[in-house]
């Protein structure tokens, strides 16, 4: 969506240069004000993770009620490990549960994407909408007919239904970040150019589209990658801690009436590491998938 | 005709496997929880007698201690205050950066880190902070209050009775924040220089730059964040579920179709799983047909 800007009659040519109101004393106040606001909120918003870090670090005995919020009298790996046998098996189940859904659901998407990007049949918009519709659904209003349909599909339980679930209602959302992909860097003259030389529609779309289609690759890819691996209502409907993915184990790990803490958070943090890292290496494509999140292209 | 149907054929072929998975798993499958919900299948044994809508007049009107009308409540309070925060610290971020800061990609980067991360890890670690020991037993958040003499703010977190919803939507604030911010940065950046420079010419103050030029241009960005929070806002579990477990005194529409589900009571799940529903429908259906009315007209 294009916001319509109420433009203004043109400034002059030579325009007098903006008036300086301010003293330069004001400039640094406020840039001074600027800065420590950042860096106050800064501190705010990484509190969490210096907790997750320290305490992961801490043994049994040192994470008393005093000096929760110090630095681990003596640095042990102790509940790693812990963790690591808890979530272990469920980490290897993760990968295989996310990486074929982000390859399957980013390939629906961009065949999808590219017809409904070029193909202006009538009551487009209306498919396309209900196509949407389905990215913001409340899944319980699915789930419990769910359970009993893939059931009967006799597909496997655990890994093999999420990954077809998540590849089902990862459809709009992969649809949506192609179309407007499609939509906004492929020149229309390359595709008709393909047509007039004679190319058909899959031919155009193997030949043509699909090899500028990596920058909305990665972006699908990794915006599925990360639901399927951050999700947990699918997976506890679905799955449980013996076939299901790493939140299940955590949750069951982090659960309990007394939790232990170390382990817990080193057990949030392996839970969280392959989310951050791509986050981390990759974040301008994974800002990519958030913006075609809110629709607008 | 013809060579419409040749050169799009192979397109309604490339598209209908999806167009039928959407159909059965997304439309199928809301219409037989709509009939599950009109049934008397309250227990685990099969059942189809038809009672029309009478598990939702229970719902509102039935229900032990008004227990949906409370989490309708609890849901209500947790809304409120997560669109609050999400909005205003957002606005107050992309407000901060956007006429470029030094280092304004890592203020970027760890800003919106928290989306990367599931809530079921962060609740971990919020459920921790948001220890609901005071004084001597201060624990997480508590006890850095305490520390700094700031023991007024020492709270119940979300264990109070009355506004324990408040409490649970701080990690919900902080996790969301960075991504309103980013619509917002993203807002910002979009508008024409040439606005900045007739307003400046104009000889319009900063604060008059920012309340009658810009802020207005933001309209549509802020609608589109409060739509997309407000539904993730509705539809809210995994966080919940995380930090204090499934349990009266947190409880909302999408944890209790959980727990009645454990319970077998499929016709009672499946009414709440559809007024929530409705009530996402409510926000996103206008939101989805706006888009895309706009985007035919340009």
């Amino acid at each position: 969506m294009t916001t319509t800007t109420t433009r203004r009659t043109s400034p002059p040519a030579v325009a007098t240069p903006p008036q300086k109101r301010r003293g330069p004393a004001a400039g640094v106040i406020g840039r001074t004000l600027r800065y420590s606001l950042l860096l106050i909120f800064l501190i705010i918003v990484l509190m969490p993770a210096y907790v997750l870090v320290v305490t992961s670090f801490k043994s049994g005995s040192d994470i008393g009620v005093n000096g929760q919020w110090n630095l681990p009298e003596k640095w042990s790996t102790e509940s790693w490990s812990k963790a690591w046998t808890a979530l272990g098996p469920s980490f290897v189940r993760t990968f295989q549960l996310a990486i074929p859904v982000a390859l399957i659901s980013s390939l629906l998407g961009a065949a999808n994407g590219f017809v409904l990007s070029r193909w202006r049949f009538p009551g487009a918009d209306v498919v396309f909408t209900l196509i949407l519709f389905g990215m913001f659904i409340p899944y319980q209003a699915v789930m419990i007919p769910l359970r009993d349909v893939v059931s009967t599909l006799g597909i496997a339980p655990g890994i093999p239904t999420l990954i077809f679930v998540h590849c089902v209602y990862g459809i709009p959302i992969c649809t949506l970040i192609f179309r407007n992909y499609y939509a906004t860097t492929v020149p229309v003259e390359m595709v008709e150019a393909a047509w007039v030389d004679g190319a058909g529609l899959l031919r155009t779309f193997r030949s043509i589209i699909l090899p500028v289609s990596i920058p909305g690759f990665v972006v699908a890819v990794i915006w599925q990658f990360t639901s399927a691996w951050n999700d947990y209502l699918f997976a506890i409907f679905l799955s449980n801690t013996r076939n299901g993915p790493i939140t299940i184990a955590l949750n069951a790990l982090a659960g309990a009436q007394s939790p232990d803490y170390a382990a817990s958070m080193a057990g949030a943090l392996i839970t969280s590491l392959p989310t951050l890292l791509v986050y981390v290496f990759l974040g301008r494509w994974f800002i990519g998938g958030l913006m075609a999140g809110s629709v607008k292209s | 005709m013809l060579t419409r149907v040749r050169r799009w054929g192979p397109g309604l072929l490339l598209i209908s496997p999806s167009l039928l998975l959407l159909g059965v798993f997304v439309y199928g499958l809301i219409g037989w929880t709509i009939k599950v919900s009109m049934s008397d299948r309250h227990t685990a044994a099969e059942s189809d007698g038809f009672v029309g809508l009478s598990n939702y007049v229970d719902l509102f009107t039935n229900d032990i201690n008004g227990r949906f009308l409370h989490s309708l409540r609890n849901l209500l309070i947790f809304t409120v205050v997560f669109l609050l925060g999400t909005m205003l610290l957002g606005l107050l971020w992309a407000f901060l950066l956007e006429r470029g800061v030094r280092a304004e990609g890592l203020f970027r980067t760890v800003y919106l880190f928290p989306m990367a991360v599931s809530f079921v890890a962060s609740g971990v670690v919020w459920r921790w902070l948001m220890n609901s020991g005071q004084g001597d037993d201060a624990g997480g958040l508590n006890a850095i209050f305490g520390q700094l003499n700031l023991d007024f703010l020492q709270n119940p977190w979300w264990t109070d009775p009355e506004w324990g919803m408040v409490a649970m939507a701080v990690p919900a604030i902080w996790q969301l924040s960075g991504y309103v911010m980013a619509l917002f940065l993203a807002g910002f950046r979009g508008i024409p220089a040439e606005l900045r420079e007739a307003a400046a010419v104009d000889g319009a103050s900063t604060f008059q730059l920012y309340r009658r030029v810009l802020f207005p241009q933001l309209t549509p960005v802020a609608l589109s964040a409060l739509i997309i929070v407000g539904h993730m806002s509705m539809k809210m579990f995994d966080l919940i579920m995380s930090v204090s477990g499934a349990q009266w005194l947190t409880e909302v529409p999408a944890v209790y179709v959980w727990q009645t589900l454990l319970t077998s009571d499929y016709a009672k799940a499946s009414a709440i799983s559809v007024i929530l529903l409705l009530l996402v429908a409510l926000v996103i259906v206008p939101y989805l047909v706006q888009t895309m009315r706009t985007e035919r007209r340009s």
